[in-house]
């Protein structure tokens, strides 16, 4: 094999799994070991950088990052990222003085942003700094979008999408709320510079069943939960049937119980491995006592008298074909009595108010074709992100797309190529403060993963408004911190250092180092003492070892960064690296800020 | 030496042996030697010798004496026996014990000082009385414990850390081994676990006193340009004589080696020794040709390794005190201890 390039940014990058996972390439480990040194202001601030939001993400990010934790490697469960993001937003300081400053004298480029959410908001905070004026339009009352009006209260308090919404709309933003924008066209010809289209999959899919348009107990799963948010609804029949296996359906299902429902079932035509819902979403449901009604698929609606009695289902069974397809054979027909039924069969995007013959190609869905690096729609100086990109995905891919589309429309603004993109850089520092002494924690904690504490099951459901997730306790935090295994804390190998006494070898608590002569992969996969088995993990090969010409090979699958290769290592040719994954901003794209920096350095 | 103790993760596909043991459960306490140092590397060969040939650690005894060296017994095996003799005094321990029990593996770990200076006398007749043990010397040419002064190995000419030459002439235990009857002599250095390994398991294996010096580099005052004991001169000078692979009984594993060029040894305990010779006229099986091939490559500044002798016909220390083969431990009160008339009687002899 050849030697492994370690200079490549994306390859140390790639060995902090959660980093890597996350769509805004948050720097987990990096917060985390702050909030264990009791930053939570710094803390909170490093998350901001690339997640925006971190007092949102961390109560409903849909945590892509806790999957792919090398936690999960080595024992059950993974470090409770997500709800350690909470801890640096609850605890952190005041933080405004310490964002970029606004430039009192705009530049003179004018931007519209188009539906007050996630996405719109990052590039906002993105391109205030740059001098722009952001002119935000939203049709709702509140900012917030599909986070305000789909998310309920009980796990997303308003107060906290005020908090991070306000601190941006508050640098500059010009906000026009009650405001839709009903032609793009019109939008086209007025004298913005760039246009950023962030409104979301505001449209949830209908289930036109016989029966569907009978009564008004059926409703529509986001469009429902908009109501509740907005307080136009407040009760619910007590029986809820909630048809859907995704997290709106647990949304939805959750929120039947603070409405009045008593008896709220969650009905879904596959299986349950098949259900959309994140486990973190599905598990709190079912301590609340929903019924989950698995393999069962609507077939109409029961209507009496113009009012609704229940919902008829044939009870599927799936088998597959063949070709490995997944096929349905109806073995039973049954009626569930019910009072309401709320549909969360998926959402899709619209855009009714985007003329077709303003020269953007729309595909075969009715979706604006979108390029995956620049968010530009096929119409110049239009761009796209969030939900309304690529149809719906989550809060921190919207918060990614708003960084790419601010870079975007920046270099757009000044005429330079969108696809002429800095790359990702990186910084790589010695941990070692001593002979043995580093700068993190390096030895392995064996405690499990700690629980959140909830508001109890029997005042939960007085109010739709009490947040029922309380945040991690201090006791719990300080502990949940150590079992970070500090992935960005780098083993670092220097071949010509190296005079092959093989104590790395025999100290490493998970066998994942050898020195043997170069081979192909397989072979050397092979070679490691516990062997490599897991190819989605990299194998680190080394230059020509200068004794005897052989390699020191290291499966990064499960390093736990305990740093004893490097302590045992009697000529630092191992030694623990802190690595910084740098990634470029609209700032960083600016020639202006960066010619300022250059002089100033 | 690190101060963190090393985690115990167990992985789902760490290998087993055929007792269900894993490499960590061969293990001992962290090492508190220097970052480096050869004997580390010679621990981790023994620990993969004793869990490939499957020993329960409580069939296990671990000997040492004072050094470096010494120490090394308390890093692995740590549900095996151990005793920490007297400076140089291991051979009458390991002679003690194994009169008691001969049914136990004994694995002696000592040094170049305790076994070429305070303890040759000791180690010369330890050879003499064929013990059936393994006995490693971890030859690194300085006393390491008191700051590096040149041991009774370190070579005429070779510097200390701080340029001073040595000028006495050195003791290779090798050919004062051979010498002295040794029924198993091998060479080799903590640097190449391919070759020690295999060296290991049939030096265990070997009914007998089983040899084997490994040059294990002093990382701290040893591994520097003037010394002949550092790991870039070792592998400089390294010439391999016999590459030994060992095949334990009822083992499915086959290897194919070219017709005639290897000489196969069977052991007592069912086992095979598989030398295969690199230099064409070496013969492992003939005293004389052994001596004469270490003096030669010690003359032209060589390092021979390997196994460099083997006699497996030679009778034992039980066979040839003609003691009882059962552990004391397994004797009745009444065989043990036949009572005062007994005792008397014997002592009528010597009256």
């Amino acid at each position: 094999m050849q030697p492994t390039n370690t200079k490549d940014p994306q390859y140390y990058h790639k060995v902090v799994d959660c980093q890597w996972g996350c769509p805004a390439h948050t720097d987990v480990p990096g917060y985390i070991r702050l909030i264990a040194q009791g930053k939570y202001t710094e803390s909170y601030m490093l998350n901001r950088e690339s997640n925006v939001f971190p007092g949102i993400l961390g109560r409903v990010c849909d945590r892509p990052c806790e999957p792919v934790c090398r936690r999960v490697r080595v024992e059950d469960e993974p470090v409770a990222i997500c709800r350690l993001k909470r801890v640096a937003d609850d605890l952190k300081g005041d933080y405004k003085h310490l964002l970029p400053p606004v430039p009192e004298t705009k530049n003179g480029k004018k931007i519209a942003c188009i539906g007050a959410g996630c996405a719109s908001l990052t590039v906002a905070n993105d391109l205030l700094p740059l001098g722009y004026e952001i002119d935000l339009f939203e049709s709702l009352p509140e900012t917030g979008g599909l986070i305000r009006s789909n998310i309920p209260k009980f796990r997303l308090p308003p107060r906290v999408i005020d908090e991070e919404f306000d601190v941006i709309v508050e640098r500059g933003v010009n906000l026009h709320l009650n405001h839709p924008i009903e032609s793009m066209k019109n939008l086209l010809e007025e004298d913005y510079n760039a246009i950023f289209v962030g409104t979301g999959a505001p449209k949830g899919r209908e289930l036109d069943l016989p029966g569907r348009y009978e009564s008004d107990q059926v409703f529509v799963g986001i469009a429902w939960l908009e109501s509740v948010a907005f307080e136009h609804i407040d009760s619910v029949g007590e029986r809820v049937v909630i048809i859907g296996g995704g997290n709106t359906a647990m949304d939805c299902c959750r929120s039947s119980l603070r409405l009045g429902g008593k008896d709220v079932k969650v009905v879904y035509r596959g299986s349950r491995d098949r259900m959309k819902s994140s486990d973190w979403e599905l598990e709190p449901a079912l301590d609340e006592d929903i019924d989950l009604i698995l393999n069962h698929s609507p077939e109409e609606y029961v209507v009496e008298n113009g009012k609704l009695v229940g919902m008829r289902f044939a009870k599927l069974k799936w088998d597959q074909d063949d070709n490995g397809k997944l096929t349905s054979e109806k073995i039973d027909e049954i009626v569930i009595p019910c009072d309401t039924v709320i549909l969360a069969i998926g959402q899709e995007n619209t855009f009714p108010w985007v003329e077709r013959d303003i020269g953007m190609e729309f595909d075969q869905w009715e979706v604006p074709v979108v390029d995956p690096v620049t968010y530009e729609s096929t119409v110049k100086g239009v761009f796209f992100g969030g939900d309304a990109a690529f149809g719906p995905k989550n809060i921190i891919e919207a918060v990614e797309h708003g960084h790419q589309a601010a870079i975007s429309i920046h270099k757009y603004c000044n005429t330079e190529p969108l696809t002429d993109r800095l790359d990702y850089g990186m910084n790589l520092m010695s941990a070692k403060m001593g002979l043995h002494e580093w700068s993190y924690s390096n030895d392995y904690d064996y405690d499990k993963r700690f629980e959140v504490p909830t508001v109890p099951m029997d005042s939960r459901f007085k109010d739709i408004n009490i947040e029922v997730e309380l945040g991690f306790e201090p006791g719990q935090f300080r502990r949940e911190v150590e079992r970070c295994l500090n992935c960005d804390i780098q083993t670092d190998f220097v071949a010509n250092l190296c005079i092959e006494c093989d104590a790395c070898i025999d100290v490493c608590p998970v066998d994942c180092l050898m020195i043997t002569d170069n081979a192909d992969e397989d072979v050397l996969r092979s070679k490691i003492k516990t062997p490599a088995e897991n190819p989605e993990q990299a194998l680190f090969v080394s230059e020509d070892l200068p004794h005897t010409g052989r390699v020191m090979l290291k499966d990064e699958d499960v390093c736990i960064h305990c740093g004893l290769c490097a302590e045992r290592c009697p000529t630092a040719a191992w030694d623990m690296k802190k690595f910084e994954l740098l990634i470029p901003y609209a700032m960083d794209e600016d020639k202006q800020t960066n010619a300022m920096q250059a002089e100033a350095v | 030496m690190s101060y963190i103790k090393k985690p115990k993760i167990l992985r789902d596909n760490a290998k087993r042996n055929e007792l269900g043991m894993t490499y960590t459960d061969y293990e001992g306490s962290m090492s508190t030697l220097c970052a480096g140092c050869g004997h580390d590397a010679i621990t981790g060969a023994i620990i993969e010798t004793v869990f490939d040939l499957n020993i329960p650690p409580h069939r296990m005894i671990k000997l040492s004496g004072i050094g470096c060296s010494s120490k090394t017994p308390a890093y692995f095996a740590n549900q095996s026996h151990g005793f920490n003799a007297v400076h140089g005094r291991m051979p009458s321990v390991a002679t003690g014990a194994q009169s008691a029990n001969s049914q136990m593996y004994y694995i002696g770990v000592s040094g170049d000082g305790d076994t070429l200076s305070i303890g040759i006398g000791q180690f010369a007749h330890a050879i003499r009385r064929n013990l059936n043990m393994l006995y490693i010397i971890e030859n690194n040419g300085v006393y390491g414990l008191t700051k590096g002064q040149f041991s009774a190995s370190a070579d005429i000419g070779s510097t200390a850390k701080k340029g001073a030459p040595n000028l006495q002439t050195p003791i290779d235990p090798c050919q004062m081994a051979i010498s002295l009857g040794a029924t198993f002599v091998a060479r080799s250095f903590s640097g190449d676990r391919e070759q020690l390994v295999p060296l290991l398991k049939s030096g265990l294996m070997h009914r007998g006193f089983a040899l084997i010096d490994v040059i294990s580099p002093c990382v701290t005052f040893n591994d520097h340009e003037g010394s002949t004991k550092s790991y870039i001169h070792t592998r400089e000078h390294i010439n391999e004589a016999v590459y030994t692979d060992y095949i334990h009984p009822l083992s499915e594993i086959k290897v194919d080696y070219p017709e005639g060029s290897t000489l196969e040894v069977d052991l007592h305990n069912g086992g095979k020794v598989i030398l295969s010779k690199a230099h064409k006229n070496y013969s492992p099986v003939n005293r004389s040709d052994a001596i004469r091939s270490v003096r030669e490559s010690d003359d032209r500044g060589e390092i021979l390794t390997g196994l460099l002798y083997i006699d497996e016909s030679q009778a034992d220390f039980i066979e040839n005190e003609n003691t009882i083969e059962t552990p004391l431990n397994e004797l009745s009160y009444q065989n043990l201890c036949p009572g005062s008339e007994k005792l008397a009687k014997l002592q009528q002899r010597y009256k």
